[in-house]
């Protein structure tokens, strides 16, 4: 079969066509993908909640807040609230934008962190994936404070990623902000421990 | 059979990253680890692989002024189901490699085989072309990979072979060790090529 001309008819119906058919296979691939990315998204979220808060039995999933950027989550066991995760950002970091899950227990202690998405160098900021963050883990914000020891803080900064440790603290002061100004007050007028 | 060249230019003889020196950035990006390395050497190579078969398929449909366009629409396509089923079914693959997946559309290798070889052959030799430059791509970026891992975090395929306080050569994790590996790469590459005139 001889080349189409590259006639202005031929050109047209030819884009119209390939545009047409790739379309429709996107389409069908994108209806079979989209269950499974939300589950796996679900997924994720709900397996850094189950690191970040003592043992619960309900989904806090399912009644998940949004305030002012700041996600969330109710764990619960029974009829007590055991804690609260929450989804927070900070836009400090050394590659921008990061996001952790920090827990707290009702009494704004941290109960553990764990990393979301992160971006930071590898070999140096990433570092804070390991138990490099367990130094927060039963702390209280209200007597430890969030800032690198060189900033006159508690926190031990990561070596040569003090851009990063900054960062980090900042997201973990930004959700317990959040927390002493969303839950805490509910927590009080429930009457739950 | 003479077609079998199609197969394994790639491998060695027009290797796509270390011969044609195509698709550089997300060589150089992403070869932190070698799982990331095989990682997008796989998707890379799926794109590759159907966006040639259907270009080689195409090629007498499509008028000569518009084949970039339409070769574009057709990788792009590909690419954006890699990005999806990879969003749904590998997950933690697909956070680590990232904003590379979208990326894919404009490597060059795949643009460059839909151009120099699939738009002039036969299917079956686009589909042989595909998988050996597919193959080439993945085990030079795996290679690279694997090297930047061992000499920059002490550890291959996650696989940690040195103490955890060990002193590695954090360089090579960084963007200027991608650079001296690659450049290391090419050179032993050329002086095995000359060595043996392939």
């Amino acid at each position: 079969m001889a080349k189409l001309k590259s006639s202005l008819r031929n050109m047209v119906l030819c884009l119209f066509l390939i545009s047409a058919v790739m379309s429709a296979a996107l389409g069908y691939v994108y209806v079979i993908t989209k269950g499974p990315i939300e589950t796996s998204q679900k997924k994720a979220e709900i397996d850094a909640i189950k690191k970040v808060l003592p043992a619960f039995d309900n989904d806090p999933t399912k009644d998940a807040k949004e305030i002012d950027g700041l996600t969330y989550y109710i764990g619960t066991k029974g009829n007590d609230i055991v804690g609260c995760a929450i989804k927070t950002y900070t836009n400090k970091g050394f590659s921008g934008t990061f996001w952790i899950m920090v827990g707290f227990k009702t009494d704004g202690t941290i109960n553990k962190i764990e990393i979301l998405q992160q971006n930071e160098t590898p070999g140096l900021g990433d570092k804070m994936k390991t138990n490099w963050k367990d130094q927060f883990n039963d702390k209280n914000p209200s007597a430890y404070k969030l800032s690198v020891k060189k900033d006159g803080g508690d926190v031990d900064a990561i070596t040569a990623s003090t851009i990063t440790s900054r960062a980090f603290c900042d997201a973990t002061q930004r959700a317990y902000d959040g927390f002493m100004k969303n839950i805490q007050p509910q927590l009080n007028n429930g009457g739950a421990k | 059979m003479s077609q079998l060249k199609y197969l394994t230019n790639g491998f060695l003889k027009e290797n796509p990253t270390f011969v044609l020196v195509l698709g550089t950035c997300p060589t150089l990006a992403v070869t932190t680890s070698a799982i990331n390395g095989i990682g997008m050497g796989a998707a890379t190579t799926f794109v590759l692989l159907c966006s040639n078969i259907i270009i080689a398929a195409l090629k007498n449909l499509i008028p000569d002024k518009v084949r970039i366009v339409a070769f574009i629409v057709v990788i792009a396509t590909f690419v954006t189901i890699v990005d999806l089923s990879m969003k749904a079914f590998l997950p933690s693959l697909y956070s680590a490699l990232g904003i590379f997946i979208p990326l894919i559309v404009v490597n060059c290798i795949i643009l460059g085989r839909a151009e120099a070889f699939a738009q002039k052959n036969s299917v079956f030799n686009a589909l042989l072309d595909g998988i050996g430059m597919g193959i080439g791509f993945t085990l030079a970026l795996t290679i690279m990979g694997g090297i930047r891992e061992l000499l920059g975090n002490g550890s291959i395929f996650n696989i940690k072979l040195v103490g955890e306080n060990a002193r590695t050569i954090l360089l090579f994790i960084l963007p200027p060790g991608a650079f001296f590996t690659y450049g290391y790469l090419i050179a032993i590459v050329n002086r095995i090529k000359a060595k043996h005139n392939i």
